[in-house]
């Protein structure tokens, strides 16, 4: 990006385009080039440690799949070589290409900038750089991936051995002030390792695996048993040490590295590689892009943000997601990512499906009643399959093959010129099914289907042979077998689309309003982003007024004023037009599914029927009341929220104690609660430090397991340390004591614990005790799940389509999920969240309709025996037994069952049946796999008839 | 379509093809593309699959599951190969098992047949209430699965062996006997029950039994 000019709503962005020296358009990612350019050099995916080509893919999940060269090339260097020119088949290497400028004119910018891994080269780290079996854990992460270096073999440098004993430094580059580091918690580290570790076992088994760490910060949902699994691995060794390397072995290589327990004092120990934890800086050339946009950065250099919207740049139009926002998990950063685009959606509505066009298709011809007449296209792939397989010989085997009226070779089938080949052809020789012989239907199934609605047949009529990753790729030295089983391949596809029926695809109108259920932060902040967008909205709130919890929080760690940020979200709800709120509202019924929901609530006025095309799950959740440390006993302990409303409220008592003790950890990180609930370490520092503003003589010690001042919020815990806020560590199983007791006449409550590095028992009297009390799942999820037919997690929370990659989806289609209802957050990461949810709810709303697949279950009634096989095998809900007049059958929902086909495995009548994988056409091609000729002929009579 | 969509019929079929070997691929457990995790209905399948393969003469190793990614592909060559290798070393079907072609085909046959009844018992007495790989494990090597197996399945698996094979043509107890490689007092008691069913009677002519 060359620079931007204009203002929000229009904008001209100035683009440089490099030169690729490949035509898109033309080339089909067939790795020809690849294989004959004579140039290697060092692979920048996988962290220079392997070689790849001056032409090449970058890596194998690359979009688009494609080739480039870079400046490595002999020809762009010294004007010789043109190997690739003369290999591609498909004439799309171009070194005429030149840098291209182009503007472009938008609304909005959205910056995902993400970040760059933190470099321990630069400092010289831990030997890093110097040391052979010193590498950091993205160079670790490569070498664990299939497509790594070492075709994910773990092989350290030195002697490309597997290292049998590896350690992981935790924290390199983060939580630390030195310059040159980061004072702040990279956030992700410690979960990534133990990922590490786990893959390490399953790559060497008998592997140990040493983590050097700090505090363990298991934050997010499903990390806490996470690390647990880790930790219970055999050989695996977790130790709170800081380390040093003290030199390696100058005959094996490896490296020593120097650490402390309590136990033993410091010792030296050997390990065969030393993995670094690093953290995450931010974007490479943060500071040109932050001049070129006119955004402002933090102190960290990442992109600042108000507590109240991390989407919103300093800059109106320019909006923000993922880590340039702050080190984030995956999770995070495709939430924000669907709530930024919430926000350019309200900002750029007006213009909403202005640029979109409509695909025209011919009417679909109706073949039914027609014999088969098949049309087998056999593809070289460039070179990828034709220099294996006899291509042309398939093409003839392919026309002796029942039903087939046409077979042809083509260069590449997926080439533009070639589906219009096969669409003309359809026409002309009247063809009603096709079979591609080809690659994988993983990246091309949909293009050919679509080359089939072009010539106007349906879709479903197509199969693919994947002849290239299963042949052509892995028998590339059995040329003769390789072209036999295209044969067999190619035959078993004829088999198939011999039996296939043309399938409809559902098209479902969509009902443009949404329900969201909770009226806190997150369902408020859901509701108004969907509402400026047009979209019309009922808010269910189960109390008399709208707020949730954030009621009793009020301010954050970062400074912001909750209750007048809540205040003015609550006016902007009730003002909007297209808001409509329900209070005291408790929903008795759903019925429908995604688009077009029907939800009965009860609430102050009366018995309303809401018809919506989606719903977002906002219901939050609760804090967890105490039942040990003498809570609900005694009147000075309390809980953390409570305490923040003694502050509020400034209580003279509690601002004038002498001395306030906290217990983090209260109610879970234990059997029954096995979850971190993520906000009581900050929320304590929050309090530590608006306690010592107050009356700076205070005492405070706050007790805890590991600290997860995550990200920024590390700034904060570090501060309270400097203002004499004392953290003293208890291990779970030595939790503390409390009991009331009298000091020089002073009543005090005497907390009780053991200082593991001091290794002795402390006696802390205090005034107050706060307690950092769990947050738990609010008391209607249960029902709420039976509801909406979406289910929750073992600890109670609203459980996601899937944790990393869909965090506000749920797997029931048109529900979406935002809030403490899926997980403890802090307000930030609600906002983040709740945007989330409206953007993925906008995205189905802004729809007409909603199409779904033809390839679903169906039941045939004479079969069923009212079994209910299918019923139980279905974890989607979506087959029911319904009266007919034969009785009670089972019954499938288009719209809900997703075509995994569980059902039918289960059912013994054979009577539901998956379309397009029904048991005829997959025994057909079972059949065909053993060519006729060799099929053994069953004997008549089994032995000497009488 | 997922793993757990591999019908029981599928294997079957393939092995009654004469096919020497079956793999079934499914994703990693526990990293389900839907939310059904049907690759466990796979295992328990290929579980079952395996103790009625092995109960009609063929090796079990003839038939294999494993769970991968689709970034596995080296993982999935090593697997494949080590399987490919595995089938060619114990040959075509039925060399390794020393079984007569006909013998093998009735027998499949049989269990093929009986695949509508297995459904029905897998489901009342043989699923697990637990997805993991592990407990999956642990009750498909356990003797009660073994006994269950004994007292659900296979007496029924002899009989329709019995059915199929006099659907061709009649034959005595000992013809019986001989073509299936069984015990004549098992079949004896067999034939016996299976008249009481109604599914086979002597035919006093010919001494032979016939189907009912």
């Amino acid at each position: 990006m060359d620079g931007v000019e204009g203002e929000a709503g229009d904008f001209k962005v100035r683009l440089i385009r490099k030169p690729r020296y490949v035509i898109e358009d033309k080339c089909t990612g067939c790795g020809t080039c690849v294989q004959y350019c004579p140039v290697e050099y060092p692979d920048q995916f996988n962290q220079e440690i392997s070689k790849n080509k001056a032409v090449h893919i970058y890596f194998a999940q690359a979009i688009p799949l494609i080739s480039y060269i870079d400046e490595s090339c002999l020809y762009l260097k010294e004007k010789k070589c043109r190997i690739c020119e003369g290999v591609c088949q498909n004439e799309a290497i171009d070194f005429r290409q030149k840098e291209e400028r182009i503007e472009i004119k938008v609304g909005a910018i959205l910056l995902s900038a993400g970040y760059e891994v933190f470099d321990p080269k630069i400092k010289g780290d831990y030997g890093y750089g110097k040391l052979a079996n010193v590498v950091t854990s993205l160079d670790f992460e490569r070498l664990l991936c299939a497509t790594g270096p070492y075709e994910g073999q773990i092989l350290r440098a030195s002697d490309k051995k597997h290292p049998r004993k590896i350690a992981w430094i935790q924290c390199v580059g983060s939580r630390r002030v030195t310059p040159g580091d980061n004072s702040y918690c990279s956030a992700v580290c410690c979960t990534y390792t133990q990922k590490q570790v786990i893959l390490t076992k399953d790559h060497i088994p008998e592997a140990e695996c040493t983590i050097f760490h700090n505090d363990i910060r298991s934050y997010g949902k499903d990390f806490e048993p996470y690390f647990q699994r880790t930790r219970d691995l055999p050989g695996t060794r977790f130790i709170r040490s800081y380390v040093s390397v003290a030199g390696e072995n100058p005959e094996t290589k490896n490296v020593i590295i120097r650490y402390a327990t309590p136990d033993e004092g410091v010792k030296e120990e050997e390990f065969e590689l030393v993995v670094l934890s690093v953290g995450l800086n931010p974007p490479a050339g943060h500071d040109e892009l932050s001049q070129k946009l006119g955004v402002d950065l933090n102190a960290h250099g990442f992109c600042k943000t108000p507590p109240s919207n991390p989407m919103e740049t300093s800059k109106a139009g320019v909006f923000v997601s993922g880590a340039f926002q702050g080190p984030m998990d995956i999770p995070e950063s495709v939430f924000t990512a669907s709530a930024a685009v919430s926000q350019c959606g309200e900002f750029l509505d007006y213009r909403r499906g202005k640029l979109t066009r409509e695909r025209l298709y011919e009417t679909e011809r109706d073949v039914s009643g027609q014999e088969p007449r098949i049309g087998v296209f056999v593809c070289h792939c460039g070179a990828n399959i034709g220099r294996v397989v006899d291509v042309p010989s398939v093409v003839e085997y392919s026309l002796t093959l029942p039903n087939v009226v046409h077979a042809q070779e083509q260069l590449f089938s997926c080439a533009t010129n070639s589906a219009k080949e096969i669409t003309d052809t359809i026409r002309e020789k009247g063809l009603n099914r096709v079979v591609v012989a080809a690659c994988s239907p993983r990246t091309l199934e949909p293009l050919f289907r679509d080359t089939l609605r072009e010539a106007g047949l349906n879709q479903y009529f197509y199969d693919m042979a994947n002849i290239r990753e299963h042949n052509s790729w892995v028998h590339s030295k059995e040329p003769e077998d390789a072209t036999q089983k295209a044969k067999d391949i190619t035959r078993m596809s004829v088999a198939r689309v011999r039996h296939l029926a043309p399938l409809e695809e559902i098209e479902l109108p969509v009902n443009k309003t949404a329900l969201v259920v909770g009226g806190g932060l997150a369902g408020m902040t859901c509701a108004l982003s969907l509402a400026r967008q047009g979209f019309e909205v009922h808010l269910l709130e189960k109390e008399k007024e709208l707020g949730g919890t954030a009621r009793r929080i009020h301010h954050t760690l970062e400074g912001m004023d909750v209750q007048a940020y809540l205040r003015d979200l609550i006016d902007k709800v009730y003002r909007h037009p297209l808001i409509h709120v329900s209070h005291e509202a408790v929903i008795t019924e759903v019925s429908g599914y995604i688009g077009n929901f029907t939800t009965t609530v009860k609430c102050e006025g009366g018995v309303k029927r809401i018809n919506h095309g989606a719903a977002v799950i906002a219901t939050g959740a609760e804090e967890y009341k105490p039942t040990e440390y003498l809570y609900g006993e005694d009147e000075r302990v309390l809980t953390q929220l409570e305490l923040e409303e003694r502050i509020a409220e400034n209580e003279e008592e509690l601002i004038n104690a002498r001395s306030l003790v906290m217990i983090q950890c209260v109610g879970c990180r234990q059997e029954g609660r096995n979850y971190c609930a993520r906000v009581c370490c900050s929320q304590a520092v929050k309090n530590a430090l608006k306690l010592k503003e107050l009356n700076p003589l205070m005492d405070i010690y706050i007790l805890f397991r590991d600290m997860r001042t995550y990200g920024f919020k590390e700034d904060y815990y570090r501060e309270a340390s400097e203002r004499e806020v004392k953290f003293i560590r208890y291990e779970p199983d030595d939790k503390p004591r409390v009991e009331p007791a009298e000091e020089e006449g002073r009543p005090v409550l005497r907390v009780t614990a053991t200082d593991p590095i001091l290794g002795k028992r402390l006696a802390l009297d205090a005034d107050f005790l706060a307690l950092s009390a769990a947050v738990i799942p609010s008391a209607e999820s249960k029902e709420i799940s039976q509801l909406f037919k979406v289910s929750l997690g073992p600890d109670g929370f609203f459980k996601e389509a899937h944790v990393k990659l869909r965090p506000v989806d749920f797997a029931t289609d048109g529900v979406f999920l935002c809030g403490m209802a899926h997980y403890p957050k802090h307000i930030s990461e609600t906002i983040n969240q709740a945007y989330g949810a409206a953007g993925r709810t906008a995205a189905l709303l802004s729809q007409d309709s909603v199409t779904a697949s033809g390839a679903v279950c169906e039941v045939n009634e004479d079969a069923c025996v009212s079994c209910g096989a299918c019923i139980t095998a279905c974890t989607y809900g979506a087959v029911e037994f319904r009266e007919t007049a034969r009785g009670r059958k089972a019954w499938v929902n288009p719209i809900l069952c997703k075509g995994d086909g569980v059902c039918n495995a289960k059912c013994p009548t054979n009577a539901i049946y998956l379309k397009h994988f029904t048991d005829e056409e997959i025994f057909s091609q079972i059949d065909a796999a053993v060519p006729e000729e060799e099929i053994i002929e069953p004997p008549k009579a089994a032995v000497g008839a009488a | 379509m997922c793993s757990g969509r591999v019908d029981l019929g599928f294997v079957l079929r393939a092995f009654s093809n004469g096919m020497d070997g079956v793999f079934v691929g499914g994703c990693r457990l526990g990293e389900c593309n839907y939310i059904t995790h049907g690759n466990y209905d796979a295992l328990a399948m290929v579980y079952l699959a395996k103790k009625i393969l092995e109960h009609s003469g063929v090796d079990p190793e003839r038939l294999r599951i494993e769970f991968m990614s689709s970034g596995e592909g080296i993982l999935f060559t090593q697997v494949v190969n080590d399987f490919g290798n595995r089938v060619k070393e114990l040959g075509p079907l039925g060399a390794s098992e020393g079984l007569e072609p006909d013998t093998l085909r009735f027998r499949l046959e049989a269990a093929r047949k009986l695949v509508p009844y297995i459904k029905l018992v897998e489901r009342e007495r043989l699923r697990l209430p637990v997805k993991s790989e592990k407990a999956y494990r642990e009750f498909f090597t356990s003797d009660e699965f073994h006994r269950l197996f004994d007292e659900l399945i296979a007496d029924k698996l002899a009989i329709s062996q019995i059915v199929s094979l006099l659907g061709e043509t009649p034959l005595s107890t000992g013809e019986i006997a001989h073509t299936l490689d069984l015990n004549p007092s098992e079949v004896a008691r067999y034939v016996e029950s299976s008249s009481r069913q109604g599914l086979v009677r002597f035919d006093q002519e010919n001494k032979r039994f016939v189907l009912a």
